[in-house]
């Protein structure tokens, strides 16, 4: 243990008892890790862990706006108000949510799920790609090095409506940069949110501009921890720079590759704005993504609460059961955390 | 990549590059470490590519934002005209209107607060928890660090409700305090997770010497871990400012009323949903963009050494 248990400020004041319980030696060692986590858990217990179970019962009932409330009161001539129970009271509904969305009677689970993926993987695999490739240009001597990696992490500080709303307005069908610099070059200028993948396109250009700041900061990060040496000694071995990118970088970046793809998966496939801003889900609902679906199937009309309970744990329990694999296929390879 | 490997008997100490630098070839920042000096020569074909690619990306990164920031100086109907132009009748009339007749000043005041708050109140808190996370070995400790993780996955947009409810008994809707604690638990988790990365990063000698001195554990954190992680203390600064300086979703959810939006939900809100007045939201884009850009020119410096996502192991 690496702590500092002498600390005499948390010594036990009480020396009567030559053998203090377990609980208690326990307490005297951890009191102030403990105090110092405290706020948080309460935090997370009360914002997250409570409306995570609140969610997942109400997954299991009817509620929604119409049928809230338990008692419909009316104002009676006489003054007072009488409240009678209200006949259509939302009430447990066992797995009808689940059956309902599962078998595409609400919404489209399926199809929304195989956008999803789609989304995530893509947008993925370029953040890691393009964030790897600029993070090893900036990680050499070089003219301009500072003022690159400040415009190249510009759009990181760029609020994500903000950046949605700069790309929607790029691609604006009428007017927007996009059809004008097709049209200079002599293209025909693109109905870009009428066909199902040019809108998709739309959107996974807004989320790669989006993420690749932050990939390339973390990368570059990580690319400073490999010592030097190694890149040495594999050029004394005479390694061509392609030996040197898979032996010493990827070996040497893999603690921080493993985290942040789990961590940019779980971002991009819960990420609400740029669809929800930049599509819209269109043409006709084809570009929802399930949390996009989701808000739109719960909260258009009558707010659904039930339902979009159903659909947030669908969507947490994908992304744990995802997690869960990653790891495991990560410790066969050697344990990461 | 061409650069020369004739640097053979570099030794780990003295390396003064022997092979001639070629004419054109870029030399090395004098402030670059030494262990890099041997990768520097390089032919001025890699070179131009280098930069090429280098101009190409930050050109694709700093394009949209230059394209609003243009349009934002046109009139409405060159902003909406099909014609490609840089510079159109330049004027500030979409300024004038978000600015003053909207009510900017106040939506900014209420925005700095919320954010200011949920950067100082993040900045603790992570710091604490990250600590604790790092150096005690503390029961607990394992679960903790899976739970911040699972929290990254909870779909906001539908937890919102939920929220809402505890938000309406803690008799905190439409008051700022509400938007803080919401963004304090978006943001909490991954800035303790991050800088627990690079508490770990920091010798525990230093905090066994400070014990020696007579130090407790919180005096260890307070005057000697703690300065010493500033560059990661800026980038938890920056992520909780921007995480409460853009967020909408939350703020559309719990703030009703004028005097209490913050910026970023004020401003998409004068804006009719079918009929977008895209000269006032170029703008307004621009406005909202322009103090998030100054705390990041602050933070930027710290962002690649103080940024450990996994960099060490835990």
């Amino acid at each position: 243990m690496r702590t500092v248990t002498a600390a005499p400020a948390s010594a036990p004041p009480d020396h009567r008892f030559a053998r203090p319980s377990r609980l208690r030696r326990s307490w005297d060692r951890n009191w102030y890790a403990w105090a110092m986590v405290l706020p948080v858990v309460i935090v997370l217990a009360v914002l997250i862990f409570y409306p995570l179970g609140r969610g997942i019962w109400l997954s299991f009932t009817t509620l929604n706006e119409a049928n809230q409330v338990a008692e419909i009161c009316t104002k009676s001539i006489s003054g007072g108000e009488v409240c009678e129970e209200n006949p259509n009271r939302w009430e447990y509904a066992g797995l009808d949510n689940y059956v309902r969305v599962l078998t595409g009677q609400v919404g489209r689970f399926w199809e929304w799920t195989g956008i999803t993926l789609i989304w995530t993987f893509v947008g993925v695999a370029f953040h890691y790609c393009l964030g790897l490739g600029l993070a090893i240009l900036l990680n050499r001597p070089m003219r301009g090095r500072g003022l690159y990696r400040v415009l190249l992490v510009l759009p990181w500080a760029v609020p994500a409506f903000v950046s949605a709303f700069a790309w929607k307005f790029i691609f604006n069908e009428r007017f927007g940069l996009a059809n004008s610099l097709l049209t200079a070059l002599g293209a025909d200028p693109l109905p870009w949110f009428s066909e199902r993948w040019t809108s998709l396109f739309t959107a996974i250009v807004t989320n790669v501009w989006l993420g690749v700041p932050f990939m390339m900061v973390a990368l570059l990060g990580g690319l400073q921890t490999i010592p030097g040496e190694l890149y040495e000694a594999a050029e004394i071995d005479g390694a061509s720079p392609w030996q040197r990118f898979r032996a010493v970088t990827m070996p040497g970046l893999r603690p921080t590759s493993m985290t942040v793809i789990l961590l940019g998966t779980i971002w991009t496939f819960n990420l609400f704005p740029v669809i929800f801003l930049v599509t819209e889900g269109e043409p006709a609902g084809e570009t929802e993504i399930l949390v996009t679906g989701a808000y739109r199937a719960a909260f258009e009309g009558i707010r659904n609460y039930s339902l979009a309970s159903t659909y947030g744990v669908l969507i947490l329990s994908i992304l744990l059961v995802f997690s869960v694999f990653y790891r495991r296929a990560l410790r066969k390879q050697g344990e990461v955390w | 990549m061409g650069q020369s490997t004739s640097s053979g008997t570099a030794a780990s100490t003295a390396r003064t590059p022997t092979a001639p630098i070629k004419a054109g070839s870029t030399p090395a920042a004098p402030a670059e470490p030494a262990r890099r000096a041997g990768r520097s020569r390089r032919s001025r074909a890699t070179s131009l590519l280098l930069h090429g690619t280098l101009i190409v990306a930050s050109l694709v990164a700093i394009g949209p934002i230059v394209w609003v920031l243009l349009s934002s100086f046109k009139p409405g109907y060159a902003v909406q005209s099909t014609n490609l132009t840089l510079v159109q009748d330049p004027t500030l009339t979409n300024y004038r209107y978000v600015l003053f007749d909207t009510s900017f000043l106040r939506w900014l005041l209420n925005s700095v607060i919320v954010a200011a708050g949920t950067m100082g109140i993040g900045i603790f808190l992570s710091a604490t928890t990250g600590y604790a996370v790092s150096r005690f070995n503390f029961p607990g400790r394992r679960p903790l660090m899976m739970v911040f993780l699972v929290t990254q996955m909870f779909p906001v947009a539908i937890l919102i409700v939920p929220i809402y409810t505890i938000m309406a008994r803690l008799g905190l809707i439409n008051t700022l305090p509400s938007l803080v604690i919401a963004y304090l638990t978006i943001a909490v988790p991954f800035c303790a997770w991050m800088l627990k990365g690079y508490f770990d990063s920091i010798p525990t000698s230093l905090d066994e010497a400070a014990a020696l001195d007579g130090c407790g554990p919180f005096a260890t954190f307070w005057r000697v871990v703690l300065p010493l992680a500033r560059p990661a203390i800026a980038v938890t600064a920056f992520y909780t400012f921007l995480t409460a300086w853009g967020e909408v979703a939350y703020a559309s959810a719990f703030i009703q009323t004028d005097n209490q939006f913050t910026l970023a939900y004020g401003l998409r809100q004068f804006v009719p949903q079918y009929n977008p007045q895209w000269e006032y939201l170029t703008a307004a884009a621009v406005l909202v963009t322009v103090p998030a850009g100054l705390v990041f020119l602050f933070a930027q410096r710290h962002l690649v050494s103080g940024l450990t996502a996994g960099g060490t192991k835990g």
